[in-house]
């Protein structure tokens, strides 16, 4: 294969130069847009007309269950991106994503409980959306759980790759859940085809969090991208050091 | 694009095109027990057996809420309808916040006669609005509120 533009950034050196800057960038975001956010939540939002001040909630649920899903879907296309085109950095940042998206995922899941409690009357539900949501996090789970139990990481990548793509039909699943089947969960307030349900006044500080929630998940990513990247170049480097003795050193 | 890049590409689609296919396929089949609620009219179709815990969801019908005093504390009574069917309700426990006429609910518990349910627990469904209290009271003094809707 030829040496095209594209593998120029594939390329792990080229990548952590450019991470480097990338994560600042994202972090200073992150950290501003959630100050912000915050801020208007707690501070200068109004109050709901149905559910008080409980509304609040909201502000740290609703990011978090997007994020889930946003997670999952990146890592599917990462893990696609990694099996066909055996794009180098492609499978590490499938698997980096998998912690992250786990870590939202259990996010939306608590604040959910928390929300449910007071509004609905019940911590949990059998419904739909909750349902689908928890095997959402059981995918994660079972992602990094694969990428563990296998020590050859170009099968363990191939293999869990599989299992992302696999998961991701889970992904419509939780979107649409609430419209296919009767649930205790509302249906969708921002996404839906005659605009969104949400005042104006509530949608500022929702999208501040989004913006926090998704530059925090870059932050997260390329940092830990950076570190599996110097882990795997130290396990090479261990590995040259105790293979090049071996007919010396009986082991 | 290489032969074994399309090979690789089929296969990866394959997976992804035969898991959705049993997915939906068992979904679709599952999908009477995948309902959290049935609303009154699909209760009135189901003819449910009686003494089989069930849930039911709709909205609290407009004046038929009313309380009776009973030794073992306050019995409330309550229909829901949505908007074909109805069902009344008995239910002896603590009420959520938000339940009120209009609201909807999900009442859990077993039918005792044809449209008769003793409920177990009552959890209040809000809708996906959200909106300041003054701009509510705005919308319907204006005429223009639209949330409470039967059946939506």
């Amino acid at each position: 294969m030829s040496a095209t533009s594209i593998y120029e950034y594939a390329n792990p050196a080229q990548f952590e130069r450019v991470a480097d800057r990338a994560f600042t960038l994202a972090l200073i975001a992150a950290l501003v847009l959630g100050a912000f956010g915050l801020y208007f939540a707690l501070f200068n939002s109004p109050a709901d007309y149905q559910q008080g001040e409980t509304v609040r909630i909201m502000y740290v649920h609703v990011p978090a269950a997007w994020m889930a899903m946003f997670c999952y879907s990146a890592m599917a296309a990462a893990s696609a991106a990694g099996f066909i085109w055996k794009h180098p950095l492609a499978d590490v940042a499938a698997k980096e994503t998998a912690p992250i998206g786990a870590g939202f995922t259990f996010l939306a899941l608590v604040t959910g409980s928390l929300w449910g409690k007071p509004m609905w009357g019940a911590w949990w539900a059998w419904d739909a959306r909750l349902t689908s949501v928890l095997i959402l996090f059981f995918l994660y789970i079972g992602y990094m759980t694969l990428w563990r139990a296998i020590p050859d990481k170009t099968r363990a990548a191939k293999l869990a790759a599989i299992l992302a793509i696999v998961g991701f039909v889970n992904v419509p699943i939780i979107k649409f859940s609430v419209d296919w089947w009767n649930s205790l969960h509302q249906p969708a307030s921002i996404i839906r085809a005659d605009g969104p349900t949400i005042h104006g006044s509530m949608l500022t500080p929702l999208f501040l969090m989004i913006g926090a929630y998704m530059a925090g998940y870059v932050a997260m990513l390329l940092a830990s991208m950076k570190n599996e990247l110097a882990a795997r170049r130290l396990a090479r480097m261990e590995q040259l050091e105790t293979t090049k003795p071996a007919g010396l050193v009986e082991r | 694009m290489t032969k074994k890049k399309r090979q690789r590409l089929f296969v990866f689609g394959g997976v992804f095109a035969a898991a959705a296919l049993a997915v939906g396929l068992t979904l679709t089949a599952l999908s009477g027990s995948i309902t959290y609620f049935y609303t009154p009219s699909e209760l009135a179709k189901l003819d449910a057996t009686p003494d089989r815990p069930i849930r039911l969801g709709g909205l609290v019908a407009e004046g038929s809420v009313r309380y009776e005093q009973a030794n073992t504390g306050d019995i409330a009574h309550f229909t829901v309808t949505d908007g074909g069917a109805e069902v009344a309700v008995s239910y002896a426990g603590v009420l959520p916040d938000l339940f009120r006429v209009g609201q909807g609910v999900v009442v859990q518990g077993r039918m005792t006669d044809a449209n008769v349910m003793a409920a177990d627990n009552v959890l209040a469904k809000h809708d996906e609005s959200y909106m300041p209290k003054e701009v509510a009271d705005a919308l319907k003094e204006q005429g223009l509120w639209q949330h409470d809707e039967v059946g939506s």
